[in-house]
């Protein structure tokens, strides 16, 4: 079964180039501002769309998502709202993936398989659940993937290569490397250390490798992108988003400007990393 | 809803589960470092050395065994209300004394065992969430015997509340964190200590304070907090020449009611009661996870939490931090499923009334949380016969809650 996912990793692979891959959070400032920042995305030059769905306890999370997960649960933000913001993305865009990353209890309270059918429904192609390790892949992986989505996991620097191949055993998509030991949004990693450990997962694996955690710049980007098939950059743009807000928290006319330019950004870095005649 | 067991201490299977409660639903940077834990505790608990450095320890550093204490004037109460109220006479009531503990609440027994651990482990730093701050001046006070650097991660609410246990384990050497996310109590403190060990996986140990988390800290807390169970058994045979009929707990996240639980699940004429804290009432504001929550999955496990419709964890509320935790246990859960342990609840006010009851009564200030166990002597005593033996665990002395009380009441200190 080929996917939106496997198809534009196809097409950037045929491009000659990594994608950017940016994470922006359901409902964060308001429902309808977080509609409107998604469907700016894919033309800022977003080539995969992350969508995070609120979770009180965000425990691999640092302040910046933790902060952006509060403010569109405040904004009454909800899964089953949030299934309808991708339905409504989709309504104007039906090729750009778009997945879902979040916590397994609005999901298992929602019910697994109600969840399934309307995310399917409303255009989602893959999810990213952090608290479900290979481990629990009955839960929700592996119907997930019966379903027809693609179920991603993550993989980081303490996953050796004794435990790579139960982690990528059920991954679809792609793999996510976390390149840091830790939360979103803190350290910076060490780039050489990041372009080793993207090679050492190649050697287990013909799945593009995306790589995220500290992420935060144009160079970054660049640097991430030499040797990965795809960039994540998350806390950035929520922090964009924070900093564009009103004394009330409210979105202001340059929420969406704000996010579009750092992409912008970003995709610049993205695509500039390999030379075009490589070789 | 879950198969009766032929025993009910076999728990739990290879998966960690109890039932459909309990697992592993952590991020994968940690997977690993539990997978190491598992196993070193697995070889751990299969060596005699092991235990013997345990014992070693809980002799003459605990102060094991505590005793298991007749109380008496608390008897002649509830035989009192007993008699006035038309009951059956009023039981037998016997305290488990965990507060004469060193560090003054059961807490420790757990934190030895798990130090003992990150030692075999060599792991040099050491985490903890806590919320009364017992489990936090625990992990403090054995840290500081051992030679082990110490953080330990409390809600900005509780650090306010729990004062005398912020010094206190300041003094141990500890460094504390006041955790300012979310509702700033123990929930919120144990997210922080998972996203430091997330970041520092190679170098630290988690001390978990309670029989919850992912596996295998469920069973392992639980194994630590057996011997309280352990030694009641031996006692009251010495005692009473026989078994308890019953044993009542107070469950925040369930460490010292499953340590005097597990050792008798498989007596069946011992009658299990936990007490979980109603705060303002269970229609109000509480932090009664099985009697106002229904499963979901928080801090690594499945369990019964405090929850919206949407599955938000809600912010409990008690008046005891240590009980102030939108979860509860695993194996709690199961127990309760299965109908093998009742959890009963008390309010904030029913505490603050025991609290009073068993200082005047007995000379003991209890702690706030294991109040609300005793809160619920007045509806178990009193409708059971004077020959009934109830044992209930006295978790904790109520110092740390005296300045707190004395607010309550409107006492300047
Ligand atoms: C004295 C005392 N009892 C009980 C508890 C509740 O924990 P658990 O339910 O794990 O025993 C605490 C927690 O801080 C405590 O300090």
């Amino acid at each position: 079964m080929t996917t939106r996912l496997d198809k534009r990793f196809a097409a950037l692979k045929a491009e000659g180039r990594a994608g950017l891959v940016t994470f922006t959070m359901a409902g964060d400032p308001g429902h309808d501002a977080s509609l409107e920042i998604l469907k700016a995305l894919p033309k800022a030059g977003a080539d995969v769309l992350e969508l995070g769905m609120p979770f009180t306890d965000p425990m691999a999370d640092g302040p910046p998502i933790q902060a952006s997960g509060l403010r569109a649960l405040k904004g009454g933000e909800t899964l089953r709202r949030t299934l309808d913001l991708v339905h409504a993305f989709r309504a104007t865009d039906s090729d750009t993936p778009l997945i879902l990353m979040g916590y397994y209890n609005p999901i298992y309270v929602y019910g697994v398989d109600a969840f399934l059918n309307d995310a399917l429904a409303a255009g989602v192609d893959g999810l990213i659940v952090v608290d479900l390790p290979p481990e629990e892949d009955a839960e929700l992986c592996v119907p997930a993937l019966k379903a027809g989505l693609n179920f991603i996991r993550l993989a980081t620097p303490t996953t050796d290569d004794a435990r790579l191949p139960a982690v990528l055993a059920n991954t679809s998509g792609f793999v996510y490397y976390v390149s840091v030991t830790g939360i979103t949004g803190a350290a910076t990693p060490d780039f050489d250390a990041v372009s080793a450990a993207v090679a050492r997962i190649k050697r287990h694996t013909d799945l593009p490798v995306a790589v995220g955690f500290g992420v935060k710049t144009r160079d970054h980007a660049r640097a991430v992108a030499r040797g990965a098939d795809a960039v994540v950059v998350g806390s950035a743009l929520v922090e964009a988003v924070r900093k564009s807000l009103d004394k009330d928290g409210a979105a202001t006319e340059k929420t969406v400007p704000a996010v579009t330019e750092l992409v912008r950004e970003l995709a610049e870095g993205v695509r500039s990393a390999r030379p075009v005649a490589a070789e | 809803m879950n198969e009766r067991p032929n025993s009910f201490r076999s728990g739990p299977d290879e998966n960690g589960r109890f039932g459909i409660y309990g697992g592993r639903f952590v991020a994968e940077t940690l997977m690993p470092n539990i997978l190491a834990l598992e196993k070193a505790y697995e070889e751990a608990r299969n060596d005699p050395a092991y235990h013997a450095e345990m014992n070693h320890h809980l002799t003459h550093y605990v102060g094991r065994p505590s005793p298991l204490y007749f109380a008496e004037r608390l008897t002649e109460h509830f035989a009192q209300v007993s008699a006035a109220s038309g009951g059956k006479g009023g039981a037998k009531i016997y305290l488990k004394r965990e507060e004469l503990n060193h560090t003054g609440s059961h807490k420790v027994n757990n934190v030895l065992g798990q130090i003992m651990l990150a030692r075999r482990m060599g792991k040099p730093r050491v985490i903890a969430e806590t919320g009364a701050g017992q489990h936090g001046v625990a992990t403090a006070t054995l840290c500081a015997r051992f030679g082990l650097k110490c953080i330990v991660y409390m809600g900005a609410v509780d650090v306010a509340r729990q004062a005398p246990n912020v010094f206190r384990m300041k003094m141990l050497g500890a460094e504390v964190v006041p955790v300012q996310s979310g509702a700033k109590t123990l929930k919120d403190a144990m997210n922080e200590a998972l996203r430091d060990w997330v970041t520092n996986v190679s170098d630290t140990f988690y001390c978990i304070g309670t029989v919850a988390g992912p596996h295998p800290y469920p069973a392992m807390v639980r194994d630590f907090q057996s011997v309280i169970g352990n030694e009641v058994r031996t006692q009251m045979q010495e005692a009473e020449g026989r078994l308890p009929d019953s044993l009542v707990a107070c469950v925040g996240g369930g460490s010292n009611a499953m340590g005097l639980f597990h050792p008798f699940l498989d007596d069946p004429s011992v009658e299990i009661f936990g007490v979980e804290a109603a705060g303002h009432g269970l229609d109000k504001l509480n932090a009664a996870s099985i009697n106002g929550g229904r499963p979901g999955v928080l801090h690594g496990n499945r369990t019964y939490l405090l929850m919206d419709k949407d599955g938000q964890i809600e912010e409990g509320h008690s008046i005891s931090a240590g009980l102030d935790y939108p979860g509860i246990g695993p194996e709690h859960s199961w127990l309760h499923d299965i109908g093998r342990a009742k959890y009963l609840a008390a309010t904030d006010d029913e505490a603050l009334e025991a609290f009073g009851l068993l200082s005047r009564l007995e000379g003991i200030i209890p702690a706030l949380e294991c109040a609300h166990a005793l809160a619920k002597l007045k509806d178990l005593a009193p409708q059971r016969p004077k020959d009934h033996l109830m044992v209930l665990n006295l978790s904790g002395r109520g110092d740390k809650d005296v300045p707190q009380v004395a607010e309550i009441l409107g006492t300047k200190l």
